[in-house]
């Protein structure tokens, strides 16, 4: 692959920065880590209990008939199955490069509201009286003194609140294009330089377009198709240079009719994003933990169209070199009616927080009092999950 | 902060023209949108009802072809499914051009981000191939004509609509006691009444729980479409015995629509629906940070006139808060290409007949890359309002390619940059565009950075 594909987004920028009286050049430092963090947002609920069945459970059965009945799973260590359409990631399982845990969510409960549920998700706050400003990846990155907007990529159209706060951080949708003549281009930067918003987007515009000028088309290999796939390739162009976390949503897990004629299609379109991630990272793929987070889970029983309405505990997966894979890691409740939260969904017994928390302690070092204090202000750790090698 | 005649135009309109006055008072606006709908006349969208091929007529379209029984017959069935789907894509395409040219062509501007913003409010999204140029026609018929009166109407409109039915699955929800439910064991969905009370009334602070959510999906049972005669109740899904929603009891006796009407027009004049719908008129027209007196105003009126929609903007419109001269909204997508047209006066021949090709090469591509794809929202939400979610590297990029390509296909010459930014701006244009549209290479260039410049795009 041209080298020059990896051009430094920040490089790229410095040029257009130099060509600038505006805007005052920065210093660049190199990334002080090696490991490399991908959270993937499955937006639209995702369904913990299909995709990671505990098929072990007396009370699961009854619960879900039907969407049990239609689509076939794979038995992952007696008590919990994986469905079908994960079976391309199989492989890892048996690698041991990919986990799941089950029965978390975020601190939201009651309201079921996927754009409120998605919101306390990226922002990482307890709850979201306390307003939103930001996300916590980029919280943990503005603990870190000294690091340059290429540390980290949000990938894609959609804004992406996880990472959106005061610490630098990069952007990039694929087929974004821009043709200026030198000429044009600073009289562009000269209309906008009175507004900062517009100032910088166009200053970071113009670079990305230079880049991609310079590149060509992304290249790479791709597992399968569809549009995350792609955010896939370009995340890993990135993640074997100088960038150490990257971030994207899949959509489409809102399963509340025909759940088994819909949910396969993601399933496989998450497990093609995975292992495009796997076969562009090379040996990046060792330092790599890829985890894929939901805002929440769906009801335990079966609704009365084939599908499943908005509940509260859910799963996440992970997958990477970097994982203590093989494993589903759960403090399980059960499945009986008094189990239930509320008695309708899997009850929460553990906050998604507290696993990321743990993970970036193992991947970035930093420490627990940051963690709690300034990351994912007010919550507690807990004990060590044990998630990575 | 008094009224201005050009930041009517551009903070409630769709920009400046040359073709039309500015208005001189703020009761301009309320007689043009209290006028009959000329635009909606001369650049008709079909609504809903009228639409042809109905989805029913595209699905049947589709059975035919999967139950022929001879080669001859599905050949036949292909090429007519072809034609249907052909006229409906025409539908969807003209539904865009219809959206845009309106904008250039109508005095009236306000009406038409009325529509954009009541249309974004009650957001729809087709499910599938056999509804997809149906959003518009649902716009026309039921939210278009429902701008100026009661909330509660415009409410009952689009909630008993099969567009929103359908998109939040209300007809797959059975009342679990009812005959369906008990019969063939199944049950509620509760998408619809979730968002009628986070979204579209009460708003998602507002004082319900989930037992009224449960309720609600409970009262509403029975509301339910058939492809034939639209809007029906169906008893036999319906719940059986009264429901409380947020205190109050409806239904109870014989199960029929009107306790549905009841509730909706219940919710439209709740408190809480006031502050809701208040709070998102000022923060689309005016500011994400809105002043909290302007929200009072807004509200109050919308309650001591029962619901009033032309009152609760003429609230709006009337307290100083509204005329703050820093524009600190940014225009969506689709609202930046039809204030750019509209200041460059494109005539509605050099878009009315357009192919495929070139809608998608100049409008559906761009709106995608600018971060709103037409007629495609991510959620029942909506379109996001900070400027911030819609200036980012990726989409400005958009919007400056568009600027830089399009209008060269849209008017033939392109104006002098030099005239074309009191076109934009009106008399005293911003002294760093002036410069660049005076320095610029040429007149593409020059028309190009007039528009994709912040202070075109902020209103």
């Amino acid at each position: 692959m041209d080298r020059r594909m990896f051009l430094s987004r920040g490089l790229a920028l410095g040029c257009s920065i130099a060509a600038s009286p505006l805007i005052t050049p920065m210093a660049f430092a190199s990334a002080p880590w090696d490991n490399r963090l991908v959270v993937i947002l499955l937006r639209g609920a995702m369904d913990g209990l299909d995709v990671i069945r505990p098929v072990g459970d007396p009370a699961f059965a009854d619960l879900r008939p039907g969407l049990t009945a239609e689509a076939p799973h794979h038995a992952l260590d007696g008590f919990f199955a994986m469905h079908d359409g994960l079976s391309a990631l199989l492989p890892l399982w048996q690698a041991g490069e990919m986990s799941f845990v089950h029965a978390v969510s975020t601190p939201y409960r009651d309201r079921r509201s996927h754009f409120d549920g998605q919101d306390l998700l990226e922002a990482g706050i307890a709850g979201l009286d306390e307003g939103l400003r930001d996300g916590w990846l980029n919280r943990m990155l503005a603990t870190v003194p000294g690091l340059e907007s290429e540390i980290a990529f949000a990938v894609g159209r959609e804004r992406m609140l996880i990472l959106s706060g005061d610490a630098p951080v990069s952007s990039w949708a694929p087929n974004t294009r821009l043709e200026l003549s030198p000429a044009t281009e600073r009289l562009l930067e000269y209309v906008q330089h009175s507004d900062p918003l517009f100032r910088d987007a166009s200053a970071d515009a113009i670079a990305i377009a230079a880049e991609v000028a310079a590149g060509g088309e992304m290249m790479g290999e791709r597992v399968g198709r569809g549009n995350s796939v792609t955010m896939a390739q370009f995340a890993a162009s990135r993640l074997v240079g100088d960038t150490r976390i990257a971030s994207f949503s899949i959509s489409g897990w809102d399963t509340h009719n025909r759940q088994h004629r819909g949910l396969p299609g993601r399933l496989g379109e998450l497990s093609d994003t995975i292992l495009t991630l796997k076969a562009n990272l090379g040996d990046v793929w060792d330092k790599t933990t890829v985890v894929c987070m939901t805002e929440f889970g769906r009801t335990a029983r079966q609704n009365g169209s084939d599908g499943t309405d908005h509940g509260t505990g859910g799963a996440m997966l992970l997958a990477g070199g970097a994982v203590r894979g093989g494993r589903v890691i759960s403090d399980w409740p059960g499945l009986e009616e008094g189990d239930l939260y509320d008695r309708r969904d899997l009850m929460p017994t553990r906050d998604v927080r507290a696993h990321a928390g743990w993970l970036m302690r193992g991947l970035f070092g930093l420490s627990t009092g940051t963690i709690e204090g300034a990351v994912f202000p007010g919550m507690e750790m807990g004990t060590d999950p044990g998630l990575l090698l | 902060m008094t009224f201005d005649p050009i930041l009517a135009e551009i903070r409630f309109g769709t920009g400046l023209s040359p073709r039309f006055p500015l208005p001189g008072q703020v009761d301009d606006l309320l007689i043009r949108l209290s006028s009959p709908d000329a635009a909606g006349s001369e650049m008709p969208i079909p609504p809903y009802s009228d639409v042809t091929p109905s989805s029913s007529e595209l699905r049947k379209a589709t059975a035919d072809v999967r139950n022929a029984e001879t080669e001859a017959a599905r050949e036949e069935a292909v090429a007519l499914r072809k034609i249907l789907q052909d006229q409906a894509r025409r539908i969807r395409h003209d539904g865009l051009t219809a959206t845009l040219m309106r904008a250039v062509r109508s005095p009236d501007g306000m009406r038409e981000r009325l529509t954009a913003f009541w249309a974004d409010h009650f957001t729809v999204r087709a499910r599938g191939g056999v509804t997809r140029h149906l959003v518009g026609p649902f716009v026309e018929e039921a939210i278009r004509p429902n701008l100026t009166g009661r909330f509660s109407d415009l409410l009952v409109a689009v909630t008993t609509h099969p567009m929103m039915g359908y998109y939040l699955d209300q007809h797959r929800s059975i009342g679990p006691n009812s005959r369906m439910g008990l019969n063939n064991g199944l049950g509620l969905n509760e998408n619809l009444a979730r968002e009628l009370l986070e979204l579209h009334t009460v708003g998602v602070k507002g004082p319900y729980s989930q037992a009224d959510v449960r309720q609600l999906a409970e009262l509403l049972t029975g509301l339910y479409w058939r492809p034939d005669r639209g809007l029906v109740f169906r008893t036999r899904a319906a719940e059986p015995g009264p429901e409380q929603v947020l205190g109050r009891s409806y239904g109870g006796e014989e199960e029929s629509l009107d306790a549905i009407v009841d509730v909706l027009h219940d919710l439209a004049l709740h408190p809480a629906t006031a502050r809701h719908l208040a709070t998102k008129l000022v923060v689309h027209f005016v500011s994400d940070t809105p002043d909290p007196d302007l929200v009072d105003a807004v509200a109050a009126v919308y309650l001591q006139s029962g619901g009033r929609l032309l009152a609760t903007y003429e609230a709006l419109l009337q307290h100083p808060a509204a005329w703050a001269p820093e524009r600190r909204k940014v225009k969506k997508p689709l609202d930046f290409m039809q204030s750019a047209m509209r200041a460059l006066d494109v005539d509605p021949a050099s878009v009315r007949d357009l192919g495929g090709r070139q809608m998608r090469a100049w409008f559906y591509e761009h709106l995608r890359r600018m971060g709103q794809e037409w007629e495609r929202p991510l959620s029942p939400e909506g379109w996001p309002e900070e400027p911030e979610a819609w200036v980012t590297p990726q989409a400005l990029a958009g919007r400056i390619d568009w600027s830089m390509q399009v209008p060269q296909h849209l008017v033939e010459p392109l104006p002098d940059p030099r005239d074309f930014l009191v076109a934009a701006f009106g008399p005293e244009p911003p002294e760093e565009v002036a410069f660049a549209a005076r320095a610029a290479e040429g007149r593409r260039e020059g028309i190009g950075l007039v528009l994709a410049s912040a202070a075109f795009q902020r209103r």
